[in-house]
């Protein structure tokens, strides 16, 4: 690792550890812990992120930004470790896995007929909060836009109350309002709930708002920037 | 009472078979050459199978009776193959294949042999040929529906299969809808043949034994018998394909696995 990128990095846990005193006490171990990981041509990759915690993540189209949001996953095979809570991939059931290291794609699918039918329970603080009235549940998947969509699909993941958030473009379809709404609405629930997201984008003015650490993935390594 | 058919009553028919190719070649309908190479095959093809079987009555032998049933399941398990949209890698679809088809089969054939008809000895060949091949040729159709369904859909939905992995979901209760949809495609046309059976159609093994002279009620017992072994026969011949599929299409943790089961182009 090159000498400034320490440095950064030493500031910005610094930074951290001062920002969120309340879920560090003494040894601080992070909420999220990527060891090694490997995928296709991209790795290893180190990462470690706290509770509360936001990382921003570039690159190329290409780069394997999605397929690293899927690795950590468990959605393709890789090599390497991925530790949520001390707790391994490998030592819990992979359905259990992905409820707590949510994944939401750039493209959010719907099989169902109407919206309800992919809801467990109701959401309704968070449904206002994202700019929906309550008989949304009723609407016919084929009448939505896409940024309507997207911003249920945020609803529907956060429903499994997840503590990794694996955000992949997910703002790519909305406009500046709805986009700001979204951050918010995904900022409140890292906040209430201790959780920590990596948030994929090309925006950087996007990252610099949401994101308290922002690498860029090249050539298949993540680099500080 | 059978009333046998002279080559001269064949070559009436094979007229009607020429003519048709004929009307269709000048309207450049394209199905001409297809037709006069089935109408063949089906000639040479049933011709030897009746010479074929015409040696096994004479000498009945269990060996011959296990060598005829293998290749017949094979030359089906090749067979659902080829209809499916979506090629499967070489040996893993071979195996599933006719994996089902014993199940469905096989098994059900061996069954009803042994508990039902009770032939001396159980594996005459008089009643276990007919009776394989008709199961064969039913359930074949139904499997190949049915496999042809599953693996289609699920490829044109691994969005949604992914999605719904993301969200948590088993890899079973992913593709549980798609399953459904399958088992539907693979069981309707017998489901819908025993519903016509008798108002709309006359089934052809029925009719067949009306013809050779057997008494009519005798005969509709037999083609009861036979549609319940197909039905039962299709239906677990598609539970086998979606059970074995379906595992084969995912890992132990949960990922779509394409690339294990199809050929797919890069």
């Amino acid at each position: 690792m090159s000498c400034p990128a320490l440095v950064a990095l030493i500031i910005a846990s610094i930074f951290h550890v001062q920002r969120f005193p309340q879920s560090c006490a003494g040894v601080c171990l992070s909420l999220l812990q990527i060891n090694q990981l490997g995928y296709q041509h991209c790795g290893p990759i180190d990462l470690q992120i706290d509770a509360a915690e936001c990382i921003g993540v570039s690159g190329e189209s290409g780069s394997g930004k999605s397929l690293l949001l899927r690795a950590i996953a468990d959605l393709d095979e890789h090599a390497g470790q991925v530790v949520v809570n001390d707790v391994a991939a490998a030592d819990m059931s992979a359905p259990d896995w992905r409820k707590i290291v949510a994944v939401l794609p750039a493209d959010s699918q719907w099989w169902f007929d109407t919206v309800g039918e992919h809801f467990r329970d109701d959401q309704n603080a968070r449904l206002t909060a994202l700019g929906f009235s309550s008989d949304v549940m009723g609407w016919s998947i084929s009448r939505m836009s896409s940024g309507e969509k997207q911003r249920l699909a945020l609803l529907r993941l956060l429903n499994n109350r997840p503590v990794v958030l694996l955000l992949d473009e997910p703002t790519a379809n909305l406009d500046y309002t709805n986009t700001l709404i979204f951050e918010q609405v995904v900022d409140d629930y890292l906040q209430q709930n201790n959780a920590c997201a990596i948030w994929v984008s090309h925006d950087s003015d996007q990252l610099k708002r949401i994101a308290q650490r922002h690498f860029l993935l090249a050539e298949g390594r993540l680099q500080p920037c | 009472m059978l009333i046998s058919l002279t080559s001269f009553d064949l070559s009436i028919a094979a007229v009607l078979v020429l003519l048709l190719a004929f009307l269709s070649w000048r309207m450049q309908l394209n199905i001409a050459g297809k037709l006069l190479v089935a109408a063949v095959r089906t000639t040479v093809q049933l011709l030897l199978i009746g010479l074929v079987l015409k040696s096994l009555f004479s000498n009945v032998n269990i060996l011959w009776v296990i060598g005829i049933s293998t290749v017949m399941i094979s030359v089906a398990g090749w067979e659902i193959l080829s209809r499916q949209h979506r090629k499967l890698k070489g040996w893993w679809g071979f195996g599933i294949s006719t994996g089902s088809l014993f199940v469905s089969s096989f098994l059900v054939t061996l069954l009803a042999l042994a508990t039902i008809i009770q032939a001396d000895p159980w594996y005459h060949p008089q009643y276990a040929v007919p009776l394989l091949g008709m199961l064969l040729g039913n359930t074949m159709t139904g499997i190949a529906l049915g496999m042809d369904r599953l693996l289609q859909t699920s490829w044109q939905q691994r969005a949604i299969i992914e999605q719904r992995l993301m969200l948590g979901e088993s890899s079973m209760q992913a593709i549980s809808d798609i399953r459904k949809e399958a088992m539907r495609a693979g069981m309707i046309p017998i489901i819908n043949s025993m519903a016509a059976a008798g108002l709309v159609s006359l089934p052809g093994m029925m009719t067949g034994q009306i013809l050779a002279g057997a008494p009519p009620v005798e005969a509709v017992k037999y083609q009861i018998l036979i549609m319940f072994l197909i039905s039962a026969g299709t239906g677990f011949g598609v539970i086998s394909v979606l059970w074995l599929i379906s595992h084969r299409l995912f890992d132990e943790r949960h990922r779509l696995r394409f690339e294990k089961l199809l050929k797919i182009p890069s």
